[in-house]
Protein backbone atom coordinates (compact mmCIF):
# COMPACT_ATOMS: atom_id res chain seq x y z
CA UNK A 1 0.00 0.00 0.00
CA UNK A 2 1.34 3.72 -0.50
CA UNK A 3 2.83 5.55 2.34
CA UNK A 4 0.70 8.41 2.28
CA UNK A 5 -3.15 8.33 2.48
CA UNK A 6 -5.31 10.61 -0.13
CA UNK A 7 -5.39 13.14 2.30
CA UNK A 8 -1.80 13.80 2.84
CA UNK A 9 -1.56 11.58 6.06
CA UNK A 10 0.74 8.46 6.48
CA UNK A 11 -0.49 5.58 5.95
CA UNK A 12 -0.48 2.24 8.06
CA UNK A 13 2.72 1.12 5.81
CA UNK A 14 4.21 5.38 6.16
CA UNK A 15 3.67 4.80 9.99
CA UNK A 16 5.62 1.66 10.26
CA UNK A 17 8.56 3.25 7.87
CA UNK A 18 8.80 6.47 9.40
CA UNK A 19 8.86 4.46 12.62
CA UNK A 20 12.20 2.58 11.04
CA UNK A 21 13.44 5.36 9.98
CA UNK A 22 13.28 6.73 13.86
CA UNK A 23 14.75 3.67 15.11
CA UNK A 24 17.58 4.61 13.29
CA UNK A 25 16.90 2.98 9.22
CA UNK A 26 18.19 5.58 7.45
CA UNK A 27 18.60 3.57 4.09
CA UNK A 28 16.24 1.75 1.65
CA UNK A 29 18.59 -1.23 2.50
CA UNK A 30 18.08 -0.49 6.48
CA UNK A 31 14.30 -0.06 5.85
CA UNK A 32 13.62 -3.07 3.89
CA UNK A 33 15.26 -5.39 6.62
CA UNK A 34 13.43 -3.68 9.56
CA UNK A 35 10.03 -3.63 7.59
CA UNK A 36 10.32 -6.53 5.68
CA UNK A 37 8.98 -4.89 2.68
CA UNK A 38 10.23 -5.73 -1.12
CA UNK A 39 12.79 -3.03 -2.08
CA UNK A 40 10.43 -1.77 -4.81
CA UNK A 41 7.99 -0.88 -2.06
CA UNK A 42 10.46 0.54 0.27
CA UNK A 43 12.29 3.05 -2.24
CA UNK A 44 8.27 4.16 -3.79
CA UNK A 45 7.48 4.53 -0.26
CA UNK A 46 10.43 6.80 1.00
CA UNK A 47 9.65 8.65 -2.08
CA UNK A 48 6.49 9.44 -1.18
CA UNK A 49 7.29 9.77 2.76
CA UNK A 50 9.95 12.79 1.20
CA UNK A 51 7.49 14.37 -1.29
CA UNK A 52 4.87 14.33 1.30
CA UNK A 53 7.37 16.30 3.99
CA UNK A 54 7.66 13.68 6.54
CA UNK A 55 11.03 12.67 5.34
CA UNK A 56 14.73 14.29 4.32
CA UNK A 57 16.87 12.77 2.18
CA UNK A 58 20.36 13.70 2.84
CA UNK A 59 23.64 12.56 1.41
CA UNK A 60 21.91 9.08 0.41
CA UNK A 61 20.31 9.23 4.47
CA UNK A 62 16.88 9.85 5.66
CA UNK A 63 15.94 11.43 8.36
CA UNK A 64 12.62 12.05 10.18
CA UNK A 65 11.12 15.89 9.46
CA UNK A 66 9.33 18.00 12.35
CA UNK A 67 5.93 16.69 10.44
CA UNK A 68 6.74 13.61 11.01
CA UNK A 69 7.23 13.50 14.55
CA UNK A 70 4.28 15.59 14.68
CA UNK A 71 2.58 12.48 12.79
CA UNK A 72 4.31 9.64 15.35
CA UNK B 1 -6.50 5.27 -45.97
CA UNK B 2 -5.56 5.56 -42.58
CA UNK B 3 -2.02 6.36 -41.43
CA UNK B 4 -0.66 4.00 -38.70
CA UNK B 5 1.84 5.70 -36.93
CA UNK B 6 4.94 3.23 -36.60
CA UNK B 7 5.19 1.84 -32.86
CA UNK B 8 7.57 1.87 -30.45
CA UNK B 9 9.19 -1.34 -29.50
CA UNK B 10 11.99 -1.69 -26.45
CA UNK B 11 14.43 -4.67 -27.68
CA UNK B 12 15.73 -7.30 -26.15
CA UNK B 13 19.42 -6.30 -24.49
CA UNK B 14 18.49 -2.94 -24.07
CA UNK B 15 17.86 -0.79 -21.14
CA UNK B 16 14.40 -1.18 -20.48
CA UNK B 17 12.99 2.55 -20.82
CA UNK B 18 12.65 4.23 -17.55
CA UNK B 19 8.63 5.05 -16.38
CA UNK B 20 6.76 5.78 -13.11
CA UNK B 21 3.12 5.08 -13.10
CA UNK B 22 0.04 5.06 -10.63
CA UNK B 23 -0.53 1.55 -9.79
CA UNK B 24 -2.67 -0.29 -7.06
CA UNK B 25 0.32 0.22 -4.92
CA UNK B 26 1.31 3.56 -5.35
CA UNK B 27 3.58 5.59 -7.78
CA UNK B 28 6.22 3.06 -8.81
CA UNK B 29 9.29 4.04 -11.28
CA UNK B 30 10.55 1.20 -13.16
CA UNK B 31 13.93 2.33 -11.21
CA UNK B 32 12.30 0.86 -7.68
CA UNK B 33 13.23 -2.77 -8.63
CA UNK B 34 16.74 -2.07 -9.59
CA UNK B 35 18.11 -5.77 -8.14
CA UNK B 36 15.40 -7.93 -8.67
CA UNK B 37 14.35 -9.82 -11.81
CA UNK B 38 10.40 -7.88 -13.03
CA UNK B 39 7.96 -9.41 -14.70
CA UNK B 40 6.48 -6.29 -16.35
CA UNK B 41 2.88 -7.40 -18.25
CA UNK B 42 -0.21 -6.25 -19.66
CA UNK B 43 -3.70 -7.74 -20.10
CA UNK B 44 -6.32 -5.98 -22.36
CA UNK B 45 -9.00 -4.89 -19.60
CA UNK B 46 -9.96 -5.56 -16.48
CA UNK B 47 -13.25 -7.67 -15.45
CA UNK B 48 -12.66 -9.76 -18.56
CA UNK B 49 -13.03 -13.64 -19.00
CA UNK B 50 -9.19 -14.72 -20.15
CA UNK B 51 -7.54 -11.70 -18.18
CA UNK B 52 -8.88 -13.13 -14.83
CA UNK B 53 -7.92 -16.55 -14.58
CA UNK B 54 -4.38 -15.27 -16.07
CA UNK B 55 -4.43 -12.46 -13.19
CA UNK B 56 -5.06 -15.90 -10.89
CA UNK B 57 -2.53 -17.89 -12.59
CA UNK B 58 0.37 -14.98 -12.03
CA UNK B 59 -1.05 -15.07 -8.50
CA UNK B 60 -0.44 -18.84 -7.85
CA UNK B 61 3.18 -18.52 -9.11
CA UNK B 62 4.42 -15.52 -7.47
CA UNK B 63 5.23 -17.37 -4.56
CA UNK B 64 7.31 -19.27 -7.07
CA UNK B 65 8.75 -16.16 -8.20
CA UNK B 66 9.57 -14.85 -4.90
CA UNK B 67 12.05 -17.45 -4.39
CA UNK B 68 13.73 -16.34 -7.77
CA UNK B 69 13.65 -12.48 -6.52
CA UNK B 70 11.39 -12.02 -8.85
CA UNK B 71 8.43 -9.69 -8.48
CA UNK B 72 5.12 -9.07 -10.64
CA UNK B 73 3.96 -5.61 -12.10
CA UNK B 74 0.87 -5.75 -14.55
CA UNK B 75 -0.51 -3.31 -16.32
CA UNK B 76 -3.76 -2.26 -18.32
CA UNK B 77 -5.17 0.81 -19.73
CA UNK B 78 -7.91 1.60 -17.00
CA UNK B 79 -7.81 3.43 -14.07
CA UNK B 80 -6.80 2.34 -10.70
CA UNK B 81 -10.78 2.80 -9.56
CA UNK B 82 -11.51 0.06 -11.79
CA UNK B 83 -8.24 -2.36 -11.06
CA UNK B 84 -9.40 -2.15 -7.10
CA UNK B 85 -12.59 -3.23 -7.78
CA UNK B 86 -11.51 -6.18 -9.91
CA UNK B 87 -8.75 -7.60 -7.55
CA UNK B 88 -11.18 -7.50 -4.95
CA UNK B 89 -14.12 -9.10 -7.30
CA UNK B 90 -11.03 -11.92 -8.03
CA UNK B 91 -10.58 -11.95 -4.47
CA UNK B 92 -14.27 -12.39 -3.37
CA UNK B 93 -15.62 -14.77 -5.91
CA UNK B 94 -12.50 -16.54 -6.86
CA UNK B 95 -11.18 -16.69 -3.12
CA UNK B 96 -7.50 -15.50 -5.03
CA UNK B 97 -5.90 -12.58 -3.43
CA UNK B 98 -3.60 -10.47 -6.35
CA UNK B 99 -0.96 -10.04 -4.53
CA UNK B 100 1.75 -7.52 -6.70
CA UNK B 101 0.56 -3.77 -7.96
CA UNK B 102 -1.19 -3.11 -11.56
CA UNK B 103 -0.37 0.31 -13.56
CA UNK B 104 -3.36 1.91 -14.30
CA UNK B 105 -2.05 3.48 -17.62
CA UNK B 106 -4.69 5.59 -18.51
CA UNK B 107 -2.93 7.83 -20.43
CA UNK B 108 -1.26 5.30 -22.60
CA UNK B 109 2.49 6.61 -21.35
CA UNK B 110 3.91 3.13 -20.03
CA UNK B 111 2.02 0.93 -23.01
CA UNK B 112 3.11 3.41 -25.51
CA UNK B 113 6.59 2.98 -24.39
CA UNK B 114 7.01 -0.48 -24.49
CA UNK B 115 4.61 -0.90 -27.31
CA UNK B 116 2.18 -2.95 -26.05
CA UNK B 117 -0.65 -1.85 -28.09
CA UNK B 118 -1.17 -3.25 -31.68
CA UNK B 119 -3.99 -1.27 -33.33
CA UNK B 120 -4.66 -4.04 -35.91
CA UNK B 121 -5.72 -6.36 -32.58
CA UNK B 122 -7.29 -3.12 -30.44
CA UNK B 123 -6.74 0.61 -30.32
CA UNK B 124 -7.68 0.80 -27.24
CA UNK B 125 -6.44 -2.30 -25.38
CA UNK B 126 -3.16 -3.67 -24.81
CA UNK B 127 -2.43 -6.70 -25.89
CA UNK B 128 -1.19 -9.74 -23.69
CA UNK B 129 2.92 -8.57 -23.08
CA UNK B 130 5.50 -9.71 -21.41
CA UNK B 131 9.00 -7.79 -20.40
CA UNK B 132 11.29 -9.69 -18.81
CA UNK B 133 13.55 -7.27 -16.71
CA UNK B 134 16.75 -8.19 -15.57
CA UNK B 135 18.02 -6.81 -11.90
CA UNK B 136 20.35 -4.18 -14.01
CA UNK B 137 17.26 -3.53 -15.93
CA UNK B 138 17.75 -4.83 -19.23
CA UNK B 139 15.19 -6.16 -21.43
CA UNK B 140 16.10 -9.89 -21.47
CA UNK B 141 12.66 -11.37 -22.78
CA UNK B 142 9.73 -10.18 -24.59
CA UNK B 143 6.90 -12.24 -25.46
CA UNK B 144 3.35 -11.14 -27.49
CA UNK B 145 0.23 -12.92 -27.12
CA UNK B 146 -2.99 -12.06 -28.81
CA UNK B 147 -6.11 -11.00 -27.06
CA UNK B 148 -7.88 -14.05 -27.11
CA UNK B 149 -4.93 -16.67 -25.65
CA UNK B 150 -4.34 -16.76 -22.23
CA UNK B 151 -0.16 -16.83 -21.22
CA UNK B 152 1.95 -20.05 -19.90
CA UNK B 153 3.35 -19.51 -16.63
CA UNK B 154 5.05 -22.55 -16.41
CA UNK B 155 6.95 -21.10 -19.30
CA UNK B 156 7.29 -17.98 -17.96
CA UNK B 157 8.69 -19.84 -14.81
CA UNK B 158 10.91 -21.88 -17.00
CA UNK B 159 12.53 -18.64 -19.31
CA UNK B 160 13.53 -17.01 -15.72
CA UNK B 161 15.21 -19.90 -14.37
CA UNK B 162 16.81 -20.35 -17.58
CA UNK B 163 17.87 -17.05 -17.61
CA UNK B 164 19.14 -16.89 -13.96
CA UNK B 165 21.11 -20.53 -14.95
CA UNK B 166 22.96 -18.55 -18.39
CA UNK B 167 23.72 -15.84 -16.05
CA UNK B 168 25.30 -17.93 -13.21
CA UNK B 169 26.44 -20.61 -15.34
CA UNK B 170 27.80 -18.72 -18.86
CA UNK B 171 25.84 -21.65 -20.29
CA UNK B 172 22.53 -21.66 -22.76
CA UNK B 173 19.54 -23.79 -22.66
CA UNK B 174 18.62 -26.50 -25.20
CA UNK B 175 14.81 -26.68 -26.59
CA UNK B 176 12.34 -28.22 -24.09
CA UNK B 177 15.03 -27.63 -21.02
CA UNK B 178 14.03 -27.70 -17.73
CA UNK B 179 16.08 -26.86 -14.32
CA UNK B 180 17.95 -30.26 -13.83
CA UNK B 181 18.18 -30.93 -17.65
CA UNK B 182 21.67 -30.57 -19.12
CA UNK B 183 22.87 -27.59 -20.17
CA UNK B 184 24.63 -26.44 -23.29
CA UNK B 185 28.75 -25.25 -23.94
CA UNK B 186 28.77 -22.24 -25.86
CA UNK B 187 30.30 -23.59 -28.92
CA UNK B 188 34.20 -22.81 -29.56
CA UNK B 189 35.02 -19.80 -32.18
CA UNK B 190 38.33 -21.32 -32.94
CA UNK B 191 39.57 -24.39 -35.18
CA UNK B 192 42.13 -25.02 -31.79
CA UNK B 193 39.06 -24.77 -29.05
CA UNK B 194 36.89 -27.13 -31.52
CA UNK B 195 38.96 -29.56 -31.83
CA UNK B 196 40.42 -29.57 -27.77
CA UNK B 197 36.32 -29.16 -26.90
CA UNK B 198 35.69 -32.59 -27.88
CA UNK B 199 38.33 -33.80 -25.55
CA UNK B 200 36.61 -31.60 -22.39
CA UNK B 201 34.60 -34.08 -21.23
CA UNK B 202 31.04 -33.07 -22.14
CA UNK B 203 28.57 -34.79 -23.93
CA UNK B 204 29.39 -33.51 -27.31
CA UNK B 205 27.70 -34.45 -30.56
CA UNK B 206 29.80 -32.77 -32.28
CA UNK B 207 32.52 -29.95 -31.80
CA UNK B 208 29.65 -27.21 -31.94
CA UNK B 209 26.93 -28.96 -30.05
CA UNK B 210 28.51 -30.61 -26.52
CA UNK B 211 25.84 -30.35 -23.21
CA UNK B 212 26.82 -30.85 -19.89
CA UNK B 213 25.07 -30.73 -16.25
CA UNK B 214 25.05 -28.06 -13.84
Amino acid sequence: MPCVSPDGKPSETGIVTLKAVQAGADTPEKVQEATGNPMFKVRSGLRDLVNAGYLELKGGKYSLTETALDAL
Amino acid sequence: MEETKPISLPLIGEKAPEFEAPTTQGTLRLSDYKGSWLILFSHPADFTPVCTTEFIAFAEIYPELQKRNTELLGLSVDSTSSHIAWVRNVEEKMGVKIPFPIIADLNKDVSTLYGMIHPAQSKTETVRTVFIIDPEQTLRTILYYPLTTGRNMQEILRIIDALQTTDEHSVATPANWKPGDPVVVPPPHTAEAAEARVKEGYDCKDWYLCFKKL
